[in-house]
């Protein structure tokens, strides 16, 4: 069975970045797919990568990641709204996916979806559109 | 004030004392994209000797290498840097992996434990680069989050990027996907193996280097 936690936005909003990566690797390494509201910066994207590979070991084999970020196609003055937007309001567009490797085998993505593989000892294959 | 005033004096002496840093070309990305097979071949073709070695089996490169004061030179420019290749970037290591390509288990647990370091070292050398080649495999899907994380990061730093889509010798390799996932920067596609198109290579190097 595959469990997913939905974490919203409000719940990561007050925590400094390194309390944002210990509660989505806590909730990882419990065998559970985090769904958050929002996305970190690139900064935490790669604090999380970092924070994962300090704690691998013959249980924990590290995670599946993928943020998506719809501003990421935004232009000229769209693209500078939503910047400022993000600034006094926070990351809250997008969506970040964060699986144990035990659990999730595969993120496939591209532009337009995603897909999220999970390994053939779980009881299905979940797949997630955009 | 005082803080601003101390400031514009360190920047000042700074500039006056301070020996002129060494340019640092960094290679980047994901496990098994070619970044030591195209280090031997920048290093091979103006040294005469190779840089490390390479392997099948993800996580050959396990802590960063650097070949120090490389000269390069097309036409009448030049170009000096000290090559820095890391090892491979990647979310997830399993020792089992290693176990089923042939290695004993204690092997197998030593060379993920090394990984797993050589990932943390390369994302600490990110703030020292001053330009990077991200190496992507031309035949794996460019649209992994690792690749994203790297580039994003190196964009939020604001770190020159040539992306190198390496392997086009191969059937698979597809360069308009790595083109049109990241239609920012400029992608050059080489053999780095068999030393195909490196000079476009060279070419497109001095133009994110200067």
């Amino acid at each position: 069975m595959v469990t997913i936690q939905l974490i919203p936005y409000s719940e990561i909003e007050g925590l400094s970045s390194v309390g944002r990566i210990r509660k989505i690797l806590n909730i990882a390494k419990e065998d559970k797919i985090v769904l958050l509201q929002g996305r970190l910066s690139k900064e935490e994207e790669a604090e999380l990568i970092k924070v994962t590979m300090e704690e691998i070991n013959s249980e924990f084999k590290g995670i599946e990641l993928a943020v998506l970020d719809p501003s990421s196609n935004l232009k000229g003055l769209a693209k500078a709204r939503d910047d400022l937007a993000n600034k006094l309001l926070g990351t809250r567009s997008g969506l970040t996916i964060v699986g144990p490797a035990s659990v999730v085998k595969e993120i496939k993505r591209n532009p337009h979806k995603i897909e999220l593989l999970t390994h053939k000892s779980s009881s299905s294959k979940k797949k997630k559109r955009k | 004030m005082l803080s601003v005033f101390k400031s514009f004096i360190n920047k000042v002496f700074l500039s006056l004392f301070k020996k002129k840093r060494q340019l640092k070309i960094g290679l980047y990305g994901p496990p098994n994209g070619g970044k030591t097979t195209l280090a031997n071949t920048i290093c091979k073709d103006w040294l005469g000797e190779e840089m490390g070695s390479v392997s099948n089996i993800a996580h050959e490169t396990r802590e960063v290498m650097i070949k120090e004061q490389l000269n390069i030179k097309r036409n009448d420019q030049e170009l000096t840097f000290n090559l820095v290749d890391t090892p491979g970037i990647a979310t997830k290591i399993d020792y089992e992996e290693f176990i089923r390509l042939g290695m004993s288990e204690k092997k197998a647990k030593a060379r993920a434990k090394e990984a797993t370091k050589g990932v943390i070292e390369s994302i600490r050398w990110l703030d020292e680069m001053d330009v990077v080649l991200v190496v992507l495999d031309a035949t794996v899907d460019p649209y992994s989050q690792v690749n994203i994380t790297i580039i994003g990061n190196l964009a939020a730093r604001e770190i020159p990027v040539l992306i190198v889509a390496n392997k086009i010798d191969l059937k698979k390799a597809n360069m308009k996907r790595i083109e049109s996932a990241f239609p920012q920067y400029p992608v050059v596609g080489i053999s780095a193996k068999y030393g195909k198109n490196t000079d476009q290579f060279y070419e497109a190097l001095f133009g994110v280097a200067k």
